[in-house]
């Protein structure tokens, strides 16, 4: 029977290095009706923590739209979403963070992040067609804040590009509420026939279990539980995991490979807690039971114990559930690749997790009870600091003195600057998909043999969040789905990443069930419902939690990949029009960020009004009226404009905007629900019906042409902005300032 | 024209390559195996670009010693064309089979980019295509394209006609920005004596639809394929 449990009940200090309160211990107590071992309350606390049970944000995840005639797999059936874009073909998409691992060594807890996303696209059994990085840092004027940024940045180019799967967008923003906390949010995106579709369930009394790929080793342990409590810069030490992209590599061939031998009835690759819960989610998921003999496990270390083997999160492993008699088919394949694998167990019908070491049990715990954790709600109240935050008084704000001069360091701030830096770090071409690369609104890939192509983004905005939790996480839904319609595509499904501060703290609580509500009515008002998921909490340092910071993947589809739109402008002559109800303030803007250190005022989101907008740019596109559309975020019109221009390689002639008010606030204020579209003037009176038949606002602004920005009260030329603008985040990374 | 593209362990342009040769009539493209023995009668070897062995002790470095690459060394001996793009060329010098050595990039970070390149030559199996001078827009994605040789070795490259491809500004002039890597010479890609083996860091095959941006990787395979029916 199960090795001797303990006689007195652990101590504190034991419960902390498992993350287990001390009422969570005694309702684990009960519910096995007997003190668990070591080993099973090592187990009980990694499937219990935050990372794996989703134990305070579980009760929120039903209030997201998750259903829809395209929705093959939902959020938490499988390793990813499985979305149905046409022609027999599916879309597997998730987005998972790795903050607390980036926090300590950044190379590694990126690159390893990007590791653990890829093996939940391919455990699908879908090809990785596509990788996106959403990224936070603290500022750059900071060493550290520069060692964490480079490190991070590079730990995704070498996985990525070792991996051939192309990093084709993402975004990267800057706020000090990121300087002990960076945020690593790693998306991954495969492609599949419906019939390849591949389930992580162990099913089947008798089937065998084969672990392959890394040996396990020592590293990682605890991962999942100190990801889920507080400064992670104390305990992170030691639990880092080092990658190998080119064991990641044969691992993705062979397991597509063995995949095809038939012989393969689910995979589940080994995250969070290692073997514990590739072990127990597969064994839930086919609602059986599993035995594991921790001895047949390959080690790197000599001297392991059954506890540090289940609890391993060494990188690159699969768990592969092989037909009864089977296994040797599959292990021939993986030899193939150069891999080691193993047999450790089989399934069983005992509805538990039985672990052998030598023939002696050293735990037995019911799968039920490790993937059903406790969950808390709390109280929620709105925090004191919204309304200390809400009111902006524009008096208080001084006008510049020189436009242009406002405007050039505007374009060179690190959340504005081209991101080209970082993204011609990454290979963004390989697999000959990519038709619009990064540096637009949506990366858009075409999908071979077929007119089809799928467009991805990502996008959040913690400033907006921060200052209402609900728009903010709407606005990460709609300007996601908004960044998708600008190259014609149809938004059709979503992953989200919540990353928030501690949920125990009354502030971050309020924002993470506010942000989920609002993202919630932007999912259902925009038509693309939430496939899949992940939560980071306790993002904090020195007791301060991040900016509650939600981060949104969408996808689109294009059914015909000819009829696309990009954002650079096409032709000089063509008309530049603002498509939108949107109305630009300061409050909440980058302007006011970056040249006020003010963060204040009250965002806003209707979301009818931006279903209309995003129905009216696809339409466009589609009747090919369009030379161009982007959407219009941080930096405002101004930089929207600029952007479009330095794309095409022509200038603005904008020098009468119409509007009101102070012209800073026309030109660098921001809201959502804009457009920035450009049109041969043939066309102009087809798009100015179509507009005003989906009772869009749309407003002339100017015409493309020039070597000059001329916009409203700016004046510069266009080569001498784009110079300045394509240098600041290289000049910031690099740890020297802006040139303006 | 049967084409066989080399699978080593980590290569990940394979796929890629493989796609842009099927989109050429008259050619027929296959994988070979890096454990195999034989090219079975291919009439052009490529070898792709990627991360073989995970560039682990060198880029290229273990690659030029798998069992295939004996076959290849045959094949390039009996004078048929073999090229190397990317990762494939670093392979062609660790083997022998080119001149040379790679460094990292002079910026010591990976750079996936557009870039311009002018063919230099169009004595080779890979430009007999192309017009010399001409200006090809092809991408570039690798950590480690810095081309260094000898003074001697870089005299000989020069006065045969070897260097096949140099980095150039748009309009197909010398420029320091032009040049992505710190290439000595600008150098881009070269051949062997024999002309037959040519090596390339850019990568003409996401070059070859003009929905990814640049059709002027066909020229390679447009030549390849006169070359092989000649």
């Amino acid at each position: 029977m199960t090795a001797e449990a303990p006689s007195q009940p652990p101590s504190g200090a034991v419960l902390a290095e498992v993350a287990l309160t001390r009422a969570e211990y005694d309702l684990a107590f009960d519910l096995l009706d007997r003190a668990p071992t070591d080993v099973e309350l090592g187990i009980i606390g990694g499937m219990w923590s935050e990372h794996c049970g989703y134990k305070h944000s579980r009760p929120l995840l039903p209030l997201l739209p998750s259903e829809g005639p395209q929705v093959l797999i939902g959020p938490g059936e499988e390793n990813a979403g499985a979305v149905d874009i046409g022609r027999g073909l599916a879309i597997v998409m998730k987005i998972e963070s790795h903050n607390h691992p980036s926090a300590v060594e950044p190379f590694q807890g990126a690159a390893t992040g990007v590791g653990g996303i890829l093996r939940d696209i391919f455990t699908m059994g879908a090809r990785p067609i596509a990788i996106l990085d959403s990224l936070r840092f603290g500022p750059l004027t900071d060493r550290r804040g520069r060692y964490l940024a480079n490190g991070i940045i590079g730990g995704i180019a070498w996985y990525g590009n070792c991996m051939g799967v192309p990093t084709v967008g993402g975004e990267v923003a800057v706020a000090e509420s990121y300087r002990g906390n960076p945020l690593v949010n790693a998306m991954c995106v495969g492609l599949l026939e419906h019939d390849q579709l591949t389930s992580a369930a162990a099913a089947g009394t008798g089937n065998e279990l084969i672990l392959v790929g890394a040996d396990t080793g020592r590293d990682g342990i605890h991962g999942a539980t100190f990801a889920s409590v507080d400064d992670p810069e104390a305990s992170h030490r030691g639990v880092v995991q080092v990658g190998n992209p080119f064991m990641e590599k044969l691992l993705l061939e062979a397991c597509l490979e063995a995949l095809r031998t038939g012989a393969v009835v689910g995979l589940q690759d080994l995250g969070a807690t290692g073997l514990t819960s590739a072990a127990v989610e597969s064994a839930g998921r086919g609602g059986s039971g599993v035995e594991l003999h921790v001895d047949r496990v390959a080690r790197r270390a000599s001297g392991m114990t059954p506890y540090e083997v289940m609890l391993s999160e060494s990188q690159e492993r699969m768990l592969v559930v092989a037909e009864r008699g089977r296994a040797a088919e599959v292990q021939a394949v993986f030899a193939t690749w150069g891999l080691h694998s193993d047999v450790i167990g089989s399934v069983t019908d005992s509805g538990a997790l039985d672990v052998i070491d030598r023939g002696a049990r050293a735990a037995s715990l019911p799968i039920g009870m490790l993937t059903d954790a406790p969950t808390y709600t709390y109280e929620v109240r709105r925090p004191a600091y919204l309304d200390e935050v809400e009111p902006l008084d524009l008096a208080e704000i001084p006008m510049p003195r020189d436009p242009t001069d406002a405007f050039l360091r505007l374009l060179a701030a690190p959340n504005v600057a081209s991101r080209a830096p970082i993204y011609q770090q990454y290979d963004h071409m390989v697999g000959a998909n990519t038709v619009l690369a990064p540096g637009g609104d949506a990366a858009l890939l075409r999908i071979k043999g077929t007119p089809l192509g799928v467009a991805l983004a990502t996008d959040g905005n913690s400033r907006t969040t921060y200052l209402h939790p609900y728009v903010g996480g709407a606005a990460a839904v709609a300007e996601a789905a908004r960044n998708v319609s600008c190259t014609g595509a149809r938004p059709l499904a979503l992953t989200n990443c919540l990353n928030f501060g501690s949920p125990e703290q009354p502030a971050a609580y309020y924002q993470l069930v506010h942000a989920v509500r609002g993202m919630a009515a932007a999912s259902a008002a925009l038509g693309a419902p939430v496939v899949s998921g992940n939560v980071s909490l306790y993002n904090e340092s020195g007791g301060e939690a991040i900016w509650p910071t939600p981060v949104v993947g969408m996808l689109g589809v294009l059914d015909d990949l000819e009829r696309r739109c990009g954002m650079a402008f096409g032709a000089d002559g063509d008309e530049i029009a603002v498509l939108g109800a949107g109305r630009p303030l300061l409050d909440g803007s980058e302007y006011l960020a970056s040249a006020f250190g003010r963060v204040a005022g009250r965002p806003a989101l209707d979301l009818v009004a931006e279903a209309a907008l995003q129905r009216l740019v696809r339409e466009l596109i589609a009747a090919r009226l369009l030379s161009s559309a982007h959407d219009c975020a941080d930096g405002g019109l101004a930089v929207a404009l600029a952007e479009s221009a330095f794309a095409g390689g022509r200038g603005v002639q904008a020098p009468d905007l119409p509007g009101g008010g102070r012209w800073d606030a026309r030109l660098f204020g921001e809201c959502q629900t804009r457009v920035v579209v450009s049109f041969a003037p043939s066309a102009g009176a087809a798009v100015a019906a179509a507009a005003a038949q989906a009772a869009v606002p749309m407003r002339v602004v100017g015409a493309v042409g020039g070597p000059r920005l001329r916009l409203g009260p700016i004046d510069v030329d266009l080569a001498q902005a784009e110079h300045v603008w394509a240098g600041g985040l290289a000049q910031a990374l690099a740890g020297r300032g802006a040139s303006v | 024209m049967n084409a066989a593209v080399v699978v080593f362990p980590g290569s990940n342009c394979d796929a890629d390559t493989l796609h842009a040769l099927g989109t050429v009539d008259g050619v027929r493209a296959r994988f070979a195996w890096h454990a195999d023995a034989a090219l079975d009668g291919a009439d052009l070897v490529v070898l792709p670009g990627g991360f073989s062995y995970g560039d682990y002790l060198r880029t290229g470095a273990m690659a030029a010693h798998a069992p295939i690459m004996r076959a290849v060394r045959a094949h390039a001996a009996q004078g048929r064309p073999l090229l190397g793009i990317c990762n494939g060329f670093q392979i062609l010098l660790e083997a022998g089979l080119l001149p040379g050595a790679m460094l990292p990039n002079a910026s010591t970070r990976f750079c996936c980019r557009w870039v311009h390149v002018r063919v230099e030559s169009a004595r080779t199996p890979c430009t007999a295509a192309a017009r010399p001078g001409q200006v090809l827009r092809l991408p570039i994605a690798h950590g480690e394209g810095n081309y260094r040789i000898d003074p001697d070795g870089l005299d000989d490259l020069r006065s045969r006609e070897r260097v096949i491809f140099r980095y150039v500004s748009e309009d197909g002039g010398r420029a320091p920005a032009a040049n992505p890597n710190g290439s000595v010479d600008d150098i881009a890609g070269i051949c062997n004596e024999g002309r037959n083996v040519v090596g390339l860091m850019p990568h003409p095959e996401r070059a070859t639809e003009a929905v990814l941006g640049s059709e002027c990787g066909r020229v390679l395979w447009d030549s390849l394929l006169a070359a092989v029916r000649a």
